[in-house]
C-alpha cells in the first residue's frame, strides 16, 4: 500500500467520530463500506488503465487542512465574491470549500416545491427519499476516488426538481476554495429532476486563496422520464487546485441531459463523466473544452453506457494546449447486449501549440449488439496554415488570426449552451483567456 | 456470377479443411518446461554456447512474469508443463531425405515442396512443429546473395548475423509470451537481402502444426540491407483436435535506407468447432523497425483462424522519411475472440504510418482492434491516418475499438476514425433478389468490405483470403 494511501485512511480513522457527528445519518451509512472499499482498492497508480495519464498519488501526498469540525463561515460570500453573468438572472448557491452557505440568492424565483438546499440538512429531512437515491449510481467498489469521497464527504449541495415543473431561472452553483494553508475539500451533490422537469444548472469553480488545494468531488444526476437537465461546468481556479472529480448521470427514458464541462483554467483536473441510458429514448450530451497553458494537467474520462434499445448519445471535446500543457481523454462508448438501434457519437479534437504540450487520446468503442450505429473521430494537429495565410492576406495579423482560429475552434462547444447570455459571457472569457487578459468573472487572485 | 457461386458454394460447405492429422514418425519431447528442456532443445538443434545462454537468460526472465491480462479476451488457464516443447517430425530419416507423407501433407494443404511443380515466384520454406522440412528455391536466390533458409541453418551458417539482429527488435523482456518463445523457439525463417538486391520471387513460410500436445514457437527473422526489397508471405494452419493448442511466435524486421519490406499473413489456426471447443491460441509478438532513412515497412493480415488472437504487428519508425502501414482483415464467428492490431512508434522526422483496420464479427465471438499511435518528441511532421471499422453480424458478437494515440510534438498530424455498424441489410436485400442467398450475400459484401485490405496482398494469397473468408462466416447465419 502506498503512503498516500495509507495517510487517508489514517486520516478516516482518526477523525472518523467528528466526522460523523457534523453530517447526517444517511451520510454516515455509506462510510465504512466506502472505506472497505477504499483500502481494497487503493488509490490508482498509472498501471491502472483508467487513470494511466493522471498520476492521482503523488497529487494526494502530502498535509492537508480539513475541517470536519465545520467551522461557521462569518462573511457573506456574496459580498465579497462575485460571479455574476451579465444580462442573466440566476439563483446564486455558494459552496465555500465544502460547506454550504445558507442563504440562497433571489430564491423566490424558483418555482413552488424547488429545493435548493444543503445536502446533509437534507438528507436529514428525507430520510426515505435519500436512502433510496444517495450514493446509489456512485458506486464505490470500482473507483477508490470515489469511495474516498463517500468515505470523508460531509456535506454538499442537493437540488431537486419535481414533476412537471420548469425551472426557468438558471440555478448557479458557486463553488470558492480559500484557506490559509493546503487544504482538503470533498464535494457533493445530489441533483433530481423528476418526470417532465427541465432544469439549467451552472456551476463555477473558483479558488480565492495562494495555496494547494485538493478536491475530491461526486455527482449524481438522476433524470426522470421525459425530463431535461442542462449541467454546465466552468474551472476557472489556479495552477495549484488538484481536482479529481466524477459525475454519475443515471437517465429515465426519454430524457435528454447535457453535461459541459469546461475548464479555463486549473492546476490538475480529472473528469470523470458517467452516463447510464437506462430508458428508451434517452438522449445523453457529454461535451467538455480546456484551454490550458503552463503546466495545467486536465484528463477528461467519459462512460456513456447504452443499456437499453433506442438511445442516442453525442459527444464532443475539444482541447487547445499551450506551453507544457498536458490533455488526456478517454471517452468509452459501451452498448450492452439488446441495445439495438443505439446511435452513437464522438469526436476528440485538440490542438498542441507548442513542442512540449502533450495529448494522449483513447477513444474507445465496445459493442455488443449489431444494429447500432456507433462512430468515433480523434485528431491531433496545429491551427490551419492554409487559413493563416488566408487571414494574413486579407491584412489580419498572423497573431490575431491564430486567435480567430482557435476561437473558433473551441466555440463548437461553447455553442452547445442553450443559454444565450452565458454564451456570449464564455466567449467573452475564452477571448481573455487567449489574450492571456485577467479573467474578471474570477477575482480570483492568481489567475494570470 | 455462377463461377463465383460456385466457389462460394465449394467452400462455404465445408468447415475447417486443414483439419487432417498427418501420420508421421515424430520424435517428441518429454512435456514440461524448465532449464532442462531448454538445454535439450539446445543441444538438439547443436547451438554455439551464446544462444544457450540468450535462451536461459529469457526463461529466467520469463520465470518472473505472468500472463498479460489486459487484452480483451478471456484466456482460459495454460499449463505450461502440460505441453511439450519440441516436437521434430523429421527426425526419423537421418539420411536428409524427407519422409514421403511430409510430402504429401504438405501437398494436401497446396504447397508443393517439389520445384518443379511449385508456383512460379514462390519460395517456401515449410515449418512442421518444431522444425523446418524442407526451403525451396535456395540456389536460385543464393545467385543474387540472398539468404533464405530455416532459422537452425542460419544459425549454423550465418551466425554472425544471427547474433546481430536476433533479439534487437524484440527483446526477451519483451513481454510474457515474447519470454517464452526466446527460451524455447524451435525453428522459424531467416531471410537477409543484400544491399541493392531486389528480391526476385515472393518468400513464404508455411506454419503446420501436427503433432498432439505440442506447442510451436517459431522465430522469423528478416533483414534487408540498404535499397533492397522483399515481398514475405506467412501461412499456417493446424489439425481439428479438442485441445487446445499454444503458438508463440516472434517476427522481427530491420529495415535499412531506402528498403523496403511487405509482410503479409494469412492466419488459419485451426479455430476451435462451433461449440468453442479446440482452436489454437495465438500469442505472437511481431514488430519491425524502419531503421534506415526513407525505408518502408508494410504488414498486412488476413486472420480467420485460432480460438485466441493476440497479435499487433508494430512498426518502429526510427529512420527520418520512413513509412509504415498496416493493413488487417480480422474475422471472428463462432466462439472466437481476437484482440488485434498495431502499434506506430514515431521516432524520425517525417515519418507517416497508415492503419487501416477491418473487424467482421459474427456468431459468439469477441473481435477487437487495439492500436497505438505515439508521436516523441523529435518526430518532427509526423503523420499518421487510422481507420477502423467493425462489421457485425449477429446480435451476440462483440466488435470493440480501443486506439491510443499520444502525441508529444505540436507537428504531428494525427486522425483516427472508426465506425461500428451492421451488415446492410438493403445489400443483402438486393442479392436476394438476384438469385443470391444470404450466406452468399454475405460472403460477396463482407469481401466487397475487406478489398481494401485484400487488394494489398499478393495476387494467389489475396484469392486465396477471399475463400477464407467465406469458410469463416459459414454459418453466421440463421
Amino acid at each position: 500500500m502506498n503512503t498516500a494511501t495509507k495517510n487517508f485512511i489514517d486520516l478516516y480513522t482518526r477523525e472518523r467520530e467528528v466526522i460523523q457527528s457534523n453530517s447526517s445519518e444517511i451520510i454516515n451509512g455509506l462510510r465504512t463500506d466506502a472505506m472497505l472499499n477504499f483500502k481494497k482498492l487503493g488509490l490508482p497508480s498509472r498501471k491502472l488503465e483508467k487513470y494511466k495519464y493522471t498520476d492521482v498519488q503523488k497529487y494526494f501526498e502530502g498535509d492537508f487542512l480539513t475541517n470536519f469540525d465545520r467551522k461557521p463561515i462569518n462573511y457573506e460570500p456574496s459580498e465579497v465574491f462575485k460571479c455574476e453573468v451579465p444580462n442573466l438572472n440566476t439563483v446564486q448557491a455558494f459552496l465555500l470549500n465544502d460547506s454550504f452557505y445558507p442563504t440562497i440568492d433571489k430564491k423566490e424565483l424558483l418555482p413552488k416545491g424547488v429545493t435548493v438546499g444543503s445536502l446533509s440538512q437534507m438528507a436529514d429531512r428525507f430520510i426515505e427519499w435519500f436512502a433510496k437515491y444517495y450514493g446509489k449510481i456512485a458506486n464505490t467498489r470500482e473507483d477508490a476516488l470515489v469511495a474516498l469521497n463517500t468515505a470523508l464527504v460531509q456535506d454538499g449541495v442537493f437540488i431537486y426538481i419535481p414533476k412537471n415543473t420548469v425551472v426557468d431561472v438558471p440555478i448557479q452553483l458557486i463553488n470558492i476554495l480559500s484557506g490559509d494553508q493546503s487544504t482538503l475539500v470533498n464535494r457533493r451533490l445530489l441533483i433530481m429532476a423528476e418526470e417532465n422537469a427541465q432544469v439549467n444548472i451552472l456551476m463555477c469553480n473558483h479558488a480565492v486563496s495562494a495555496v494547494d488545494f485538493l478536491q475530491t468531488g461526486v455527482t449524481e444526476i438522476f433524470a426522470g422520464e421525459n425530463a431535461h437537465i442542462n449541467f454546465y461546468e466552468i474551472e476557472e481556479t489556479h495552477s495549484r487546485t488538484h481536482r479529481f472529480n466524477s459525475t454519475f448521470v443515471h437517465q429515465a427514458a426519454n430524457s435528454v441531459v447535457q453535461v459541459n464541462t469546461m475548464t479555463l483554467m486549473n492546476g490538475v483536473s480529472c473528469n470523470n463523466t458517467n452516463f447510464h441510458l437506462a430508458g428508451q429514448g434517452a438522449h445523453a450530451d457529454c461535451n467538455g473544452m480546456t484551454i490550458s497553458d503552463k503546466e495545467q494537467h486536465i484528463d477528461n474520462i467519459t462512460l456513456i453506457d447504452h443499456a437499453v434499445p433506442h438511445c442516442t448519445s453525442h459527444e464532443l471535446f475539444k482541447y487547445v494546449l499551450d506551453d507544457k500543457a498536458v490533455g488526456a481523454f478517454t471517452g468509452m462508448i459501451l452498448v450492452r447486449p439488446d441495445a439495438q438501434h443505439t446511435n452513437s457519437e464522438q469526436t476528440n479534437r485538440s490542438i498542441c501549440l507548442t513542442k512540449e504540450a502533450r495529448m494522449y487520446a483513447r477513444p474507445q468503442l465496445e459493442i455488443y449488439a449489431d444494429d447500432v450505429r456507433c462512430g468515433h473521430g480523434a485528431t491531433v494537429g496545429q491551427l490551419d496554415e492554409k487559413a493563416l495565410f488566408y487571414m494574413q492576406a486579407r491584412g489580419i495579423n498572423r497573431d490575431e488570426a491564430r486567435l480567430l482560429l482557435m476561437f473558433a475552434f473551441v466555440n463548437e462547444v461553447i455553442d452547445k449552451i442553450n443559454i444565450d447570455p452565458l454564451k456570449e459571457h464564455l466567449h467573452q472569457l475564452v477571448e481573455r483567456r487567449f489574450r492571456g487578459e485577467l479573467c474578471n468573472c474570477a477575482g480570483s487572485a492568481l489567475n494570470k | 456470377m455462377e463461377e463465383a457461386n460456385k466457389y462460394v458454394k465449394e467452400f462455404t460447405q465445408e468447415k475447417y479443411k486443414f483439419g487432417f492429422t498427418t501420420d508421421v514418425h515424430t520424435e517428441v519431447i518429454e512435456k514440461g518446461l524448465n532449464e532442462d528442456v531448454v538445454r535439450l532443445i539446445s543441444a538438439k538443434k547443436n547451438e554455439p554456447e551464446w544462444l544457450l545462454e540468450y535462451r536461459l537468460g529469457a526463461f529466467r526472465h520469463w520465470l518472473t512474469l505472468s500472463i498479460p491480462t489486459w487484452a480483451h479476451l478471456r484466456i482460459p488457464e495454460i499449463d505450461f508443463q502440460g505441453i511439450s516443447y519440441y516436437a521434430d517430425p523429421t527426425a526419423k530419416k537421418k539420411d536428409g531425405e524427407i519422409d514421403p507423407e511430409l510430402l504429401k501433407t504438405f501437398e494436401r494443404l497446396g504447397i508443393p515442396l517439389n520445384e518443379h511443380n511449385a508456383l512460379a515466384g514462390f519460395a517456401v520454406d515449410a515449418v512442421m512443429d518444431s522444425v523446418s522440412v524442407k526451403t525451396t528455391f535456395k540456389e536460385t536466390l543464393r545467385e543474387k546473395g540472398i539468404i533464405f533458409c530455416s532459422f537452425s541453418e542460419a544459425v549454423q551458417e550465418h551466425p554472425e548475423l544471427i547474433k546481430k539482429y536476433m533479439g534487437s527488435v524484440v527483446g526477451y523482456k519483451d513481454n510474457f509470451f515474447a519470454a517464452l518463445n526466446s527460451a524455447v523457439f524451435s525453428d522459424g525463417s531467416f531471410v537477409y537481402i543484400p544491399k541493392g538486391v531486389r528480391c526476385p520471387m515472393e518468400l513464404s513460410t508455411y506454419f503446420r502444426i501436427n503433432a498432439i500436445n505440442t506447442g510451436q514457437f517459431e522465430r522469423t527473422l528478416i533483414v534487408a540491407e540498404d535499397d533492397s526489397y522483399v515481398s514475405y508471405l506467412e501461412g499456417c494452419t493446424a489439425p481439428m483436435r479438442d485441445e487446445n493448442q499454444l503458438h508463440a511466435a516472434i517476427v522481427e524486421i530491420i529495415v535499412k535506407n531506402r528498403a523496403e519490406v511487405k509482410y503479409s499473413t494469412v492466419q488459419n489456426w485451426f479455430p476451435g468447432d462451433s461449440e468453442g471447443k479446440g482452436g489454437v491460441f495465438n500469442f505472437v509478438t511481431k514488430r519491425g523497425i524502419c531503421e534506415g532513412e526513407g525505408s518502408k515497412l508494410s504488414w498486412t493480415q488476413v486472420e480467420t483462424g485460432s480460438a485466441i488472437t493476440w497479435k499487433y504487428p508494430s512498426c518502429i519508425l526510427k529512420g527520418d522519411n520512413s513509412t509504415a502501414e498496416f493493413y488487417s482483415v480480422a474475422v471472428t464467428n463462432h466462439h472466437q475472440q481476437a484482440d488485434t492490431g498495431t502499434k506506430m512508434i514515431h521516432l524520425g522526422k517525417n515519418t507517416s504510418s497508415t492503419i487501416i483496420s477491418k473487424g467482421i464479427s459474427a456468431g459468439k465471438s469477441e473481435n477487437s482492434y487495439r492500436g497505438l499511435v505515439r508521436i516523441t518528441p523529435n518526430a518532427d511532421n509526423a503523420r499518421n491516418f487510422s481507420e477502423c471499422d467493425s462489421l457485425l453480424i449477429g446480435d451476440k458478437c462483440g466488435a470493440h475499438t480501443f486506439p491510443y494515440m499520444d502525441v508529444h510534438n505540436n507537428t504531428a498530424v494525427i486522425e483516427h476514425e472508426a465506425t461500428t455498424s451492421k451488415i446492410n441489410e438493403d445489400q443483402i436485400f438486393y442479392c436476394n433478389q438476384r438469385g443470391l442467398d444470404t450466406e452468399e450475400a454475405i460472403s460477396l459484401i463482407v469481401n466487397g468490405y475487406a478489398k481494401e485490405v485484400l487488394n494489398k496482398l499478393p495476387m494467389e494469397f489475396a484469392v486465396e483470403a477471399q475463400k477464407l473468408l467465406a469458410i469463416t462466416l459459414e454459418g453466421s447465419v440463421g
